[in-house]
């Protein structure tokens, strides 16, 4: 099972390190993690997929709570959320092919960002499977690199809105 | 290496300078503050070893001295452990530590991870290089905050010195709160030099952690209600406590609790002390050398309160068996705790003293199971497989010793730290606790070494007290060189030295499971025919090393028993002696802990002989 785990962090250096220090001291099999600013600069928002059964789902989020720097944990199971995962994919246009990736440019919604001779840069952004399958449709003409930001969610709702605005610090800017 | 001393004497200077200047305008340096802030904290004292990194604070602690005692220890190490004897053997008072950058710091690095184990708040403060040179592989630099990230429950960089104080008072307020744990302080050297004017200076200022919600909401009275309808219904239940309930401070409520309810108690290694060792309701330690009949009802149990503890495995052996047959209640300050090793039937998140309030208030006569037999059935066991051990004729078996010690003291009611082997189990067996903080013991971690400067905090923070470290050969060595501290800072320690010339659990178990395969478990010379096994069970005239005269060396007085008919007089003396007092006992090493259940086995694969 994976799950989607979000977690609202202090802005501060060494965070990063000690929260996938954790994850890999407790032996968390994680599957993508996204780190980036929030709208408050104090704070920074990682967006993790864990695998694993329920129990190891409830053990990362407690430890994850536990440690000081982590200001909240969001469990996104059982809620209504929205993901995405950004990709930038360099592939192979020899002969006729260029025609043929442009069409299913098209038809994923993706978007040509750099043109050289013989190949193409591509942007895509969406939910996991969509960029799975497009890795997939891309293959046949070549792959030459990809990068992947991992994904990140934000659930529909913003029920832990309040709560978290509270906690910002003094000197942050006023929303 | 000229260069460097050149480069230090340059900052003394600085540091002369600096001091001349803070007379003149009314500065501190960032040193000064941080001691300030310490003594803020009601910091009484301070187990220090100083070095280039940290000189500016050691400064700071001469010039406060008559505010704070600074207590030098012979090696880091053994100011980390005495600054957990400090926290360990005290309800509020926690123990601080501070060593140089690189080499003073990574020995800090045990007694840090041990305090995280068996959750001891603990300060561990660190010099660091000067902020310029971080990163630069700087002679004597470490980067201490990525060594102790996974074994500190919090830890600082300060890089600022507006940020000094505040530091200090998170830490402190991190470390005792919640569940408790060690918080490490790395102080650059150019913060700790930098100054502000005096009255810039805030020793209280707001704290910045929005992340960190320590206060547990009082368990919900349904909760409370759930508990107390599923002791009503059952026949057979059992407290199983540990170190949570002396965290809690929750050992009259508990006493209390198991006398209304006629509830057996069972102690963990970390929770000796809680209930009165000598009380009926006491089934002593469970566990793999716990008694047989804790681990008996336990197995049977139809109800298994759980207070305090987290299901180790030292414990539970296979987790499959263990408590099958009854209703897990689980209470614990720590959420990750719970269901961590063991599905709890009703998990409850809350202090275990405020859950035990409850539970005595609202605990009607009628919810008061009938017990009758299930007592009778304990008192069976207890007559069956009685803690037991083997007799000689004149020499001394360690469990005699630790009993004897025991008998003879239990009226001072002594604090008694332990290494880690074959005496610590015995102590845990033989030794009884009827008050909470007073039994010292690395227990999560084991660290062999723990006992003597344990005691020598536990001896700082209570001068007027007995403090006893009970020791074996191997794990006195660890920090033998602590002695000089006992000497030097006063502190008389009285240490109960078990000798028998080998790594006694090791030992136990190459008898065990390696068919008595010696391997570099004898601590004589490696040409003596023990090293390989060879020895007659019992340890001979020649003794290596001669630990009377290592004392004498340090100026501690001593004397070696090994006659039954001689250790009365012996212990008397070493209790009557004025300082710190070395009594070492020659025993034999073919005695084994009994009962043990080897690691990941059940109750149903015990030994008892």
């Amino acid at each position: 099972m994976k799950h989607v785990l979000s977690a609202l962090v202090m802005n501060q250096p060494g965070v990063l390190a000690h929260i996938s220090g954790m994850l890999a001291s407790r032996a968390f099999n994680i599957e993508s993690l996204a780190v980036g600013e929030t709208d408050i600069p104090e704070f920074s928002r990682m967006t993790f997929v864990v695998s694993g059964d329920d129990r190891v789902l409830d053990q990362v989020r407690k430890q994850l709570e536990k440690i000081v720097t982590v200001v909240q944990v969001i469990d996104f199971s059982n809620k209504d959320f929205v993901e995405r995962d950004l990709m930038l994919i360099k592939v192979r246009t020899e002969g006729t092919s260029m025609t043929q990736v442009k069409e299913m440019v098209d038809i994923f919604r993706a978007k040509i960002v750099d043109v050289r001779p013989h190949q193409v840069m591509i942007e895509i952004s969406g939910p996991e499977q969509k960029i799975a399958a497009f890795v997939d449709v891309m293959r046949p003409f070549g792959i030459i690199e990809l990068v992947r930001t991992g994904r990140i969610a934000l659930t529909r709702e913003n029920i832990e809105k309040p709560a978290l605005y509270d906690l910002q610090p003094v000197n942050a800017p006023v929303k | 290496m000229d260069r460097r001393i050149d480069f230090n004497d340059r900052k003394l200077k600085i540091v002369a300078i600096a001091e001349e200047k803070s007379t003149k305008q009314a500065q501190m340096n960032g040193a000064e503050i941080m001691i300030q802030a310490l003594i803020r904290q009601q910091t009484k004292y301070i187990f220090a070893y100083p070095g280039g990194a940290s000189m500016p604070l050691h400064q700071a602690l001469r010039k406060y001295r008559d505010e704070i005692r600074t207590i030098l220890p012979r090696h880091e190490q053994g100011g980390a452990f005495a600054a957990q004897g400090v926290s360990r053997s005290t309800d509020d008072e926690i123990g601080v530590c501070m060593a140089t950058s690189g080499p003073g710091a990574t020995n800090l690095v045990t007694s840090i991870a041990d305090a995280k184990l068996d959750s001891v708040p603990l300060i561990a403060i660190t010099g660091q290089v000067p902020q310029s040179v971080i990163g630069s592989d700087a002679f004597q630099e470490t980067p201490m905050v990525e060594v102790c990230r996974a074994i500190t429950k919090h830890h600082y960089m300060i890089t600022n010195i507006n940020d000094v104080a505040r530091i200090v008072k998170e830490a402190f307020h991190v470390a005792r709160t919640g569940r408790p744990g060690p918080v490490l302080i790395d102080f650059p050297k150019d913060v700790q030099l930098d100054s502000i004017p005096a009255d810039e200076v805030d020793l209280d200022p707001p704290m910045n952690l929005p992340g960190y919600k320590p206060e547990i909401p009082d368990v919900a009275t349904e909760q409370i209600n759930q508990i107390i309808a599923a002791i009503r219904r059952s026949k057979k239940p059992i407290l199983y406590v540990g170190g949570g309930c002396i965290l809690s401070g929750a050992a009259d409520e508990l006493l209390k609790f198991a006398e209304k309810a006629q509830i057996p108690v069972t102690m963990t290694v970390m929770g000796l002390g809680t209930f009165p060792g000598t009380h009926d309701l006491s089934l002593h330690m469970l566990g793999m050398h716990g008694t047989v009949y804790a681990n008996l009802a336990i197995d049977e149990a139809d109800l298994l309160l759980a207070f305090g503890v987290r299901f180790d495995d030292r414990v539970t052996g296979k987790l499959d068996e263990f408590a099958k047959h009854g209703k897990i209640v689980h209470v614990d300050v720590d959420p990750s705790e719970i269901h961590k090793n063991k599905e709890a039937h009703i998990p409850v998140v809350g202090d275990v003293k405020q859950v035990l309030n409850s539970l005595n208030a609202a605990m009607k006569d009628s919810d008061i199971p009938d017990t009758a037999e299930w007592h009778r059935k304990i008192k069976g066991w207890k007559e069956q497989y009685p803690l037991a051990y083997a007799d000689y004729d004149t020499e001394i078996p360690q469990q005699h010793a630790i009993e004897t010690l025991w008998k003879m003291t239990r009226d001072r009611n002594p604090y008694v730290s332990v290494g880690v082997g074959q005496h610590q189990m015995w102590s845990a067996q033989y030794f009884k606790f009827d008050k909470p903080k007073h039994w010292l013991c690395s227990s999560g971690l084991g660290t062999m070494g723990f006992g003597l400067p344990s005691a020598m905090g536990v001896a700082a923070a209570h001068p007027d007290e007995l403090v006893i470290d009970i020791d074996g050969d191997g794990s006195f060595q660890m920090n033998i060189q602590e002695l000089a501290t006992l000497v030097c800072e006063d502190l008389p320690v009285k240490m109960l030295l078990l000798n028998n010339q080998h790594l006694g659990m090791v030992v136990q178990w190459e008898d065990r499971f390696m068919e008595g395969r010696r391997a570099h478990t004898y601590l004589g010379p490696v040409h003596k025919p023990e090293a390989l096994g060879d020895g007659s069970g019992i340890v001979g005239e020649e003794i290596y090393p001669d630990f009377i005269t290592i004392a004498k060396g340090y100026g501690i007085a001593g004397q070696r028993v090994r006659e039954k008919k001689d250790l009365e007089a012996a212990i008397t003396e070493m209790i009557n002696h004025d300082g710190p007092y070395l009594l070492e006992v020659i025993c034999p090493y073919q005695e084994h802990v009994l009962p043990m259940i080897p690691g990941g086995k059940t109750v149903r694969d015990i030994i008892i002989k």
